[in-house]
């Protein structure tokens, strides 16, 4: 196996994991934010205004750190600068 | 695969490149100067012959006032410039991917990046603005002295966390969109597209809340000045003895 091989690999299998747990643990949160944002809303219809604004304003924030799990993803997928390397080294290489 | 905007160049002469950002984002700033050029122009205060142009911007305009009001800044006209340019933009930024062929430039970390930039200088400018330059680099050590890094910290990865917010959840419209069209045209690219002029007008939504959160707490300090206890009422007066 050498060093490209095990690159590929390594980006790859990180960017699944990274997205499936990624993905995982913000939706526990946000699941968990909304069961308490409707118990208060039931509790106290009338502050529905401030309830809801503020239950999109923490979704906003947990979502977040799904959205940096995703980002990485993509770089590692996309935009991944040892990969890029490894192609300019073998494209040098090759045609020789 | 084209990650984002920056990558689709429509002219290029030697260094100087016009990619999609900057004429999508200048195409936007057109879009909005030029309409609220004409709509202001004949402004009339008549309850009923006015025209509906005009009551529009009127909504907006009074209901970002009263979320800026609700967030806690006790002066919206002085801030509602920076957050009402900052909420139009990036929302109207995400509604005109209706028009086919357009691509939001917030799918690019270049455009966010700026944004957050702006947001992360205009928050200082605000707090001295309203407390001067020693009260407000005061609130950087205020609980203690070791707060100090922790709260620098803090600015710089507010405002990182702005940009990539932001970009984030534009550019993974757009790429799911584009995946779809190669899967399984037509039906789920229109709903997932949908779902992204939500999540477009929610991410405006939290952008310019984030923003005037920031400046709130850079106006107000960050530790609310106590208010002063009223002086405690002597017990219940004694029922009047009835003799």
């Amino acid at each position: 196996m050498d060093s490209s091989t095990i690159i590929a690999v390594a980006s790859i299998a990180t960017a699944g994991l990274t997205t499936g747990i990624g993905c995982m643990c913000p939706a526990l949160g946000e699941g968990r934010a909304v069961a308490t944002a409707l118990t208060a809303l039931a509790q106290q219809p009338d502050a529905s205004a401030t309830i809801t604004r503020t239950l999109f304003v923490g979704l906003a924030m947990i979502e977040s750190t799904a959205i940096y799990c995703f980002v990485v993803s993509m770089i590692l997928l996309f935009a991944n600068p040892f990969w890029n390397h490894v192609i300019a080294g073998a494209a040098g290489a090759a045609p020789k | 695969m084209r990650l984002s905007t920056d990558q689709l160049v429509f002219w290029q002469h030697g260094f100087f490149k016009l990619n999609g950002t900057i004429v999508f984002t200048w195409g936007l700033m057109l879009l909005l100067a030029v309409g609220a050029k004409l709509i202001t122009r004949k402004l009339s205060t008549d309850m009923v012959k006015r025209s509906r142009w005009q009551n529009l911007l009127e909504i907006v305009v009074t209901a970002i006032e009263k979320q800026i009001r609700d967030v806690g800044l006790k002066h919206p006209e002085r801030y509602i410039g920076f957050l009402g340019t900052l909420f139009l933009f990036v929302a109207l930024a995400a509604l005109c991917t209706v028009i086919p062929g357009y691509e939001p430039p917030t799918g690019s970390l270049s455009t966010t990046a700026a944004l957050a930039l702006c947001v992360f200088v205009a928050v200082p400018l605000f707090g001295i603005e309203e407390q001067g330059l020693g009260g407000y680099l005061k609130t950087y050590v205020e609980p203690t002295v070791i707060m100090l890094p922790f709260n620098l910290i803090s600015e710089l990865s507010r405002t990182l966390a702005l940009a990539v917010r932001l970009f984030g959840n534009m550019m993974s419209g757009t790429m799911i969109i584009a995946i779809l069209l190669t899967i399984t045209p037509f039906f789920f690219p229109i709903v997932m597209t949908a779902l992204g002029l939500l999540t477009g007008m929610v991410q405006a939504y939290i952008f310019s809340i984030l923003a005037a959160v920031y400046i709130a707490a850079a106006t107000r300090g960050r530790k609310p000045k106590p208010k002063p206890k009223p002086k405690p009422v002597s017990g219940p007066p004694a029922p009047a003895a009835t003799t």
